[in-house]
């Protein structure tokens, strides 16, 4: 990271600090839900935009995390154990569910993590006698940290910053990594990768597992955010709101998924003025993002960044200026 | 990159065995009972009309593909049930026929991918340094391909010899002892050939690796190999130094003929 983008992140920092400062309950609990949903999508992005591995299950890891979170919370365990508790649930299941993903790809993968995604709203819904079954559970705690409780809205903002900005930085740091580079390998042509020594099954489950697990902490937050959890929660049609994130902010860019995020979640906040209508305005300004810019938010920020700098010449052109 | 580098002491010694490979796709037998040796430190040549079953052979060779039968040993090690990862990490390199690159990443990055799984553990390559500790012999690489001016720009974006130069030099990254080479100088033009045959003599002189290469170009491979073995509907029809394959007429035959 150059130090430009540095002052650029501290300033981001210092933002979302501030942003909740003298708002109410309401608003703190949107810009929790856009942290949050950050880290579903970051996980993600690991799999879908770093790795190329289609999946529409993000949703369900966010529901397996948030019902063994408060699960375990509800019996007493506190939310330090909890958490990684869910984490390591999401990373086994997502290795599981990678499987598919050495024999099969794209749409049928697509199908596959559908598939998945599905039966774990079954699971939530049909097993009363460990979920609640559809009137899921309730009364889930907000965690105390040695005297720093987390039950007052602001707090609780606080705590879920202080875990974003954590993953945000490991995050970086792996997607920064040879094992980022081998991800990325593994999405532009396995073949080679294999042939230069990638051990593409395992990168290809790592990938799923990973990004599962942070699917996990993103329902570890969410259940005592909400301190309410069911089924429908965790739907498909989260699943694929997380997609929606991913791709709008720009798949396989760091900063894609939290800007995507930002987007799906505060967007419709603001449209709120137009009543019926703002789900079609909504979708139409997707639609036009999406055929103006393929490659999201990031992409469309770059083509005027680069624009704006005068079309970058390739080195060899250089070159041959010179001569 | 010394890492797989064989003593001076083996010079001779087969690297590379393979044994009666047979392959068939549906009713064609691409591959059919296939045996040769290629001793260390020599450039071998494999050529064959289109369709031969050079590729496949490779592929089967590789652990691409799955003979029908027959055995492959490296170094007298059987190869059997190895995957392709595996068999690179055992120093053996390669080229596809068709360019492979990863064009969303930069040719330095393209290198370090190529050396990276050779460094450390998968925990090293996780906590360690982001390059592998990689750059500078990356750096040296891409120079020795003469490909120094365009480092830092996306592969995709390079011409097309520029990007069967990085292919190439991507499989030398790891300094395998073996490389196998699936028609590098297809779309190069005559200067980045002759440099490329330069980068492929100078390793076979300092480092002492190993060449399989298919080639349809005849200048390139009667210059650059000592050996060459013929192909033709899957079997070896001739073998011999380039002179004697030059004159063989049950070459010319087949490559008339076919
Ligand atoms: N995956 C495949 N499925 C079916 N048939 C195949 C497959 N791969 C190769 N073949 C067939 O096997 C035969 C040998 O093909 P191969 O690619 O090995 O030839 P080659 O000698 O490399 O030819 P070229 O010089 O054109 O590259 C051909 O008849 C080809 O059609
Ligand atoms: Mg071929």
């Amino acid at each position: 990271m150059n130090s430009r983008n540095l002052i650029l992140v501290l300033v981001g920092i210092a933002a979302l600090i501030a942003a909740p400062l003298g708002q109410g309950n309401y608003v703190i609990y949107v810009l929790c839900s856009w942290l949050i949903f950050s880290i579903a999508a970051m996980g993600l992005n690991l799999t879908l935009g770093y790795a190329g591995q289609v999946s529409l299950a993000q949703a369900a890891f966010m529901g397996i995390g948030a019902y063994t979170t408060a699960l375990l919370t509800m019996a007493g365990v506190h939310w330090i154990f909890a958490a990684p508790a869910a984490m390591v649930l999401c990373f086994v299941i997502g290795l599981v569910l990678g499987y598919p993903a050495l024999r099969v790809q794209h749409h049928f993968l697509a199908f596959v993590t559908l598939a998945f995604s599905t039966l774990t709203f079954l699971v939530l819904r049909n097993e009363e006698w460990l979920t609640g079954g559809s009137l899921g559970l309730v009364g889930i705690m907000r965690p105390k940290f040695l005297g720093f409780d987390t039950m007052p809205q602001l707090h609780f903002y606080y705590f879920t910053l202080a875990v974003f900005v954590l993953v945000a930085l490991l995050f970086w740091g792996l997607v920064h990594s040879p094992w980022g580079r081998a991800f990325k390998a593994l999405r532009e042509n396995p073949i080679r990768a294999n042939s230069l020594g990638v051990d593409i099954r395992r990168m290809t489950l790592l990938a799923f597992a990973i990004g599962s697990a942070l699917g996990g902490l993103a329902g570890a937050l969410a259940a005592p955010l909400v301190q309410f959890i069911d089924p429908p929660a965790f739907s498909l049609m989260h699943s694929l709101k997380i997609l929606l994130m991913v791709v709008v902010g720009g798949s396989g860019y760091f900063f894609g998924p939290i800007l995507g995020a930002g987007l799906v979640i505060v967007m419709p906040e603001f449209l709120r003025f137009t009543e019926g209508y703002y789900l079609m305005i909504y979708a139409a300004m997707v639609l036009v993002l999406m055929i103006v810019c393929p490659t999201g938010l990031i992409g469309l920020g770059r083509k005027f960044a680069s624009q704006f700098k005068g079309r970058s010449v390739r080195g060899d052109l250089k070159e041959g200026a010179k001569l | 990159m010394t890492a797989h580098v064989r003593n001076a002491a083996d010079a001779g010694a087969s690297v590379l065995s393979v044994r009666n490979i047979s392959k068939a796709f549906g009713g064609i037998k691409a591959v059919d009972d296939v045996s040769f040796d290629v001793n260390s430190g020599e450039i071998l040549g494999l050529i064959g009309p289109n369709g031969s079953g050079k590729s496949t052979l490779f592929n089967c060779i590789l652990g691409q593909l799955k003979p029908d039968q027959g055995e492959v040993r490296v170094n007298g090690q059987s190869v059997a049930g190895k995957r392709a990862c595996d068999l690179n990490k055992l120093g053996v390199g390669r080229t596809f026929q068709m360019l492979q690159v990863f064009p969303q990443m930069t040719v330095l990055e393209n290198i370090i991918l190529a050396g990276q799984e050779h460094q450390g553990t998968m925990f090293t390559r996780l906590f360690g340094p982001s390059d592998a500790g990689l750059t500078e012999e990356a750096a040296k690489l891409i120079d020795f391909f003469r490909l120094g001016h365009l480092r830092d720009e996306l592969a995709g974006s390079l011409s097309y010899g520029q990007q069967k130069l990085l292919d190439a030099a991507m499989a030398f990254m790891a300094g395998p002892s073996l490389v196998l080479l699936d028609e590098p100088a297809g779309g190069v033009n005559l200067t980045m050939l002759e440099n490329l045959k330069e980068r492929l003599v100078a390793f076979n002189r300092e480092r002492g690796s190993t060449f399989v290469v298919i080639e349809h170009n005849m200048d390139f491979v009667m210059s650059l190999c000592t050996r060459i073995l013929v192909l033709a509907g899957g079997r070896i029809i001739a073998e011999g130094t380039p002179a004697e394959i030059r004159s063989n007429p049950e070459v010319i035959e087949a490559y008339l003929g076919g």
